[in-house]
């Protein structure tokens, strides 16, 4: 344990590891430290050594990092779902210790995250009944999370009547009638066709331009990282850390055509791709240290 | 996504299968074909060789009476108070026993399914107490309770209790962890993760359980009535046995057979409707 947090200060050298890019924006989600131990008994495994970034209130941060860097460890971590080995998770200035009510996450597998004994309707509204919302207030927010993703015609299907995308949005209507704070999705379309994850990759641009919610997109595909994000946050291979941070200064206004074709779109994405062959190759942060005492 | 808004109405969704021609989503599956054709041509023939045989001599008329004897039997028996007031003890003990049972099972199946440490401690003496067949316990329910329907019910429920509670514990370690996550993300809390997750995820193997445990309770009633003489139809066969009544002894297993069939079709249809959802019963309605 100790070995690891010397570690840590050695990793704060590198560069942009703290926070120096949103500035005026006041702090919404602050992860500190964090690092998740599995024990295995005698064979731990460390999956995230040390995290430390945060989201201003309103950003949208992709997250990146190579297969099995301990994305989705994290994503659970922030989510309250699993308690950190040690560090912490702030989500407006609350410390995170159970699933807290400013959030929500969609998740990966939305064949699994749907109740497939309920409508498409009772699907959405299930959070906001648990959260005691009156019926009149629960029925807009359901209307209009529907509306926004594009399924009130679909409201009393149920979610293995339509596609994968289709689905993947009425995940999407449940998360942001919750009214979160902060939104966290991981890998929310990697099991969707291309075509349908583009409109999906827009859809999620505009929720978050109309709602201002921040948003924690977790992926591994850096293409949708770079299209999506206003910051860019690279994770290192097993043990993780933070290996980069770069802000996506890309117009606001974005366009699976036109965005990806901009000269700066390359340039981003041939950095982020270049920082994810270092963090493959354990060229990136200190790497050293990658064995835990028991 | 324009785009994908126009992918197309949903396969099978209820109103729209509603809407072509009043087709309803499931049955149409099953009763477009001419197998309740096929199914009555059979019976028929069934009944035809029945009355044949023993015109046949092949086998005596006095061991095998002829269908036609044994179902006009049936019919005069049907005009008796006496053999409905059978039918209602054997139906009664099968679903007094079957809801004790059920109740007990779905408690105890939840409350161990959340304690793996009692699960564990209880799975040897679980599997040693679960095979034990039912009828072994006769002696014991005639010295505890004599002919009253209470004999009938410990045999019912002893059977059917391990096959739902099994099934029970089955069902509640099947949570899809992903549909747990999500519940506990949106801050519901236990009860209502047992109401919305564990309960529905669990229904479909409840069900199979529910399924089997009717085929066996009426079995076990029937057998009860037969062997302890508590009233019922089993009651029934066994004093039209000793009284040598052949024809009739025929019609009264004509009946049971009869309310087994009935059960069955009972258990399937409430099956259908309450896993409309689930993908053993869904299939036929998104076809």
């Amino acid at each position: 344990m100790s070995a690891n947090s010397a570690g840590a200060g050695a990793y704060t050298g590198s560069p942009g590891a703290t926070t120096n890019h949103q500035g005026e924006r006041p702090t919404m989600l602050k992860v500190t430290g964090l690092q998740k131990i599995y024990n295995g008994g005698a064979s731990a495994v460390e999956a995230v050594r040390d995290l430390t970034f945060d989201l201003g209130e309103g950003e949208l941060v992709c997250l990146v990092g190579p297969s099995g860097c301990g994305k989705t460890t994290l994503l659970k971590c922030i989510a309250g779902l699993m308690p950190p080995t040690s560090g912490t998770v702030e989500l407006a200035g609350q410390s995170v210790t159970a699933p807290p009510p400013g959030m929500a996450v969609v998740f990966q597998e939305y064949g699994r995250s749907l109740f497939a004994w309920m409508s498409v309707r009772a699907n959405v509204e299930l959070p906001l009944k648990e959260k005691r919302i009156p019926r009149g207030r629960r029925d807009e927010l359901v209307d209009e999370s529907l509306e926004a993703v594009g399924l009130t015609r679909f409201a009393d299907a149920y979610p293995w009547q339509l596609s994968g995308g289709m689905q993947q949005r009425v995940a999407i209507a449940r998360a942001i009638a919750y009214e979160p704070q902060v939104l966290l999705m991981d890998e929310p379309f990697a099991a969707v066709d291309a075509q349908t994850r583009a409109d999906l990759e827009d859809l999620i641009r505009q929720i978050w331009q109309r709602m201002g919610v921040t948003v924690l997109f977790v992926t591994h595909d850096i293409d949708e990282a770079v299209y999506l994000g206003e910051r860019v946050l690279v994770l290192s291979s097993s043990p993780t850390v933070v290996q980069d941070d770069i802000t996506v200064d890309l117009p606001t206004e974005r366009d699976q055509l036109t965005t990806r074709q901009d000269e700066r779109f390359t340039e981003l994405r041939a950095r982020v791709y270049a920082q994810i062959q270092q963090a493959k190759n354990g060229t990136g942060a200190d790497q050293d240290a990658a064995s835990v005492a028991p | 996504m324009t785009e994908t808004t126009a992918q197309g109405p949903p396969r099978g969704r209820p109103e729209a299968s509603k809407g072509t021609g009043g087709r309803r989503p499931r049955g149409a599956a099953r009763t477009g074909s001419s197998k309740p054709l096929l199914g009555a041509v059979g019976v028929m023939a069934f009944l035809g060789t029945w009355e044949a045989v023993p015109h046949t001599g092949l086998v005596s008329a006095r061991y095998l009476p002829p269908a036609s004897e044994v179902l006009a039997s049936l019919a005069r028996r049907a005009t008796t108070p006496g053999f409905w007031t059978a039918v209602g003890d054997t139906l009664l003990g099968w679903a007094l026993g079957l809801a004790i049972a059920f109740v007990a099972a779905v408690v105890l199946g939840f409350a161990l399914g959340a304690l793996p440490r009692v699960r564990a401690f209880t799975t040897s003496t679980v599997d040693f107490l679960r095979p034990i067949p039912s009828v072994a316990l006769i002696p014991l329910a005639v010295l505890m309770y004599g002919t009253d329907i209470r004999s009938t019910l410990l045999l019912v429920v002893y059977a059917c209790f391990w096959l739902i509670y099994i099934q029970v514990l089955y069902g509640v370690a099947d949570v899809d962890p992903v549909a747990e996550q999500t519940a506990r993300s949106y801050g519901l809390g236990r009860l209502a993760r047992i109401r919305h997750v564990v309960w529905p995820t669990t229904l479909p193997y409840l069900m199979t359980g529910v399924r089997l445990a009717a085929a066996v309770a009426l079995i076990l009633s029937i057998t009860a009535q037969l062997i302890i003489g508590s009233p019922g139809i089993g009651r029934e066969i066994a004093v039209a046995q000793s009284s040598g009544a052949v024809s009739s002894v025929y019609a009264l297993i004509v009946a049971t057979g009869a309310l087994g069939v009935l059960i069955n079709i009972g258990v399937r249809a409430l099956e259908r409707r309450v896993l409309r959802w689930h993908t053993s019963v869904r299939g036929e309605a998104t076809a």
